[in-house]
């Protein structure tokens, strides 16, 4: 018992593009409202408008549940670690390192309205990224807990 | 102008939520009503930052004027995912009552088995 | 009994939520200065353009990492409660 072939077809197109959005509002966290949370919850969303459009069945043959709980564990430690840096180099913890020196994400900014430079503001996008990374994954499984918990598995 | 009209939303939204735990006996009602409870308080969360004629705090392409406070849109983010966590948690525990007592209604589960 | 009970808590809360809701001062909340002072010099110290992701993952980063954890420990209890049990027959769960 399938959905139609228009509601395949379009999961199959709009999956991509809701990929993509949600990875824009991950990187671009410091210029434009969103962030890591925001991100991630779009991202879940296109991997829930898969499950709608085919069967547990098939959403089990394209990805595994290991993939996910690797990404979220990821995320989490990718976090930390930016933050442990900091405490390294010898300032506090959480200290934001990267900013305003020159290389990776370092150019200053002045102060006042500008059209937005995506170089800028230190270790805020790796945050928004390492963020980013942990809500997709911890979305994706607890849907897939759950789902895998009803018993048969579909609807 | 506005006449008090977010904070009188935000009371509205909690008394509703609070009056469906109350009066319903389904599991799944009572989890709805904790989520409409929750949506309140971000609501009055949200609202209570609001300067007059403000602009949201981004300085990107931004225009002249005074801009509303950022930190409790801040803790709002926080709240949400919270609230996020507390109903992923609670629906877990509602499938496995509904499979150990066949029942979902909180009348059918006052027996303690030994 | 329980009906004229939770309708006479439902009308405390509701005079006591509307009647303060109406007391605040919608659009001139108290003057704040870490607010003024996170305006003045968020963008210029960190380098973001957005205030609010400013004071989410740089002025209040230990709040985030809070957040953080606790939606991996709801994510380990979810876990949890779906184990599988393996010395069984079949694939079954706990209480069945």
């Amino acid at each position: 018992m399938n959905m139609s072939k228009i509601v395949r077809a379009a999961a199959h197109l709009l999956f991509p593009a809701i990929l993509v959005y949600g990875f824009y509002i991950v990187v671009h966290g410091h210029l434009t409202p969103g962030g890591g949370f925001q991100g991630g919850a779009v991202i879940a969303t296109g991997f829930v408008l898969l499950y709608v459009a085919f069967s547990y069945q098939r959403l089990q043959e394209w990805f595994r549940l290991d993939a996910f709980k690797n990404a979220e564990a990821l995320g989490l430690l990718l976090f930390i670690v930016t933050a442990l840096v900091a405490l390294g180099l010898g300032a506090t913890f959480f200290y934001n390192w990267m900013a305003n020196t020159g290389g990776l994400f370092g150019t200053p900014v002045p102060f006042g309205p500008n059209p937005g430079y995506l170089n800028t503001a230190g270790t805020i996008p790796i945050m928004n990224i390492a963020v980013g990374v942990e809500v997709l994954g911890a979305m994706s499984v607890i849907l897939f807990y759950m789902l895998r918990g009803i018993k048969g598995g579909d609807e | 102008m506005y006449l008090n009209l977010p904070f009188i939303g935000a009371g509205l939204l909690m008394l509703i939520g609070i009056a469906i735990i109350l009066m319903r006996k389904n599991l799944v009602k009572m989890i709805m009503g904790l989520s409409i409870v929750e949506a309140g308080v971000n609501l009055f969360l949200v609202a209570s930052g609001y300067v007059d004629g403000g602009i949201p705090p981004i300085f990107t392409a931004a225009g002249d004027t005074v801009m509303v406070y950022p930190t409790v849109q801040a803790m709002t983010l926080t709240n949400i995912v919270i609230g996020i966590a507390t109903t992923a948690l609670l629906l877990s525990f509602v499938i496995i009552v509904y499979r150990r007592y066949g029942t979902a209604d909180v009348d059918g589960m006052r027996r303690l088995r030994g | 009994m329980r009906k004229i009970v939770s309708v006479v808590v439902l009308l405390v809360l509701a005079v006591g939520f509307l009647v303060s809701g109406n007391m605040l001062d919608f659009g001139n909340p108290a003057e704040s200065g870490m607010d003024a002072y996170m305006l003045a010099n968020g963008q210029v110290q960190t380098g973001g353009n957005n205030i609010v992701t400013d004071v989410v993952f740089d002025y209040r980063g230990f709040d985030t990492l809070g957040e953080a954890t606790v939606l991996f420990t709801a994510v380990l209890g979810v876990g949890l409660v779906f184990r599988r049990i393996r010395n069984k027959q079949e694939e079954e769960y706990e209480y069945e």
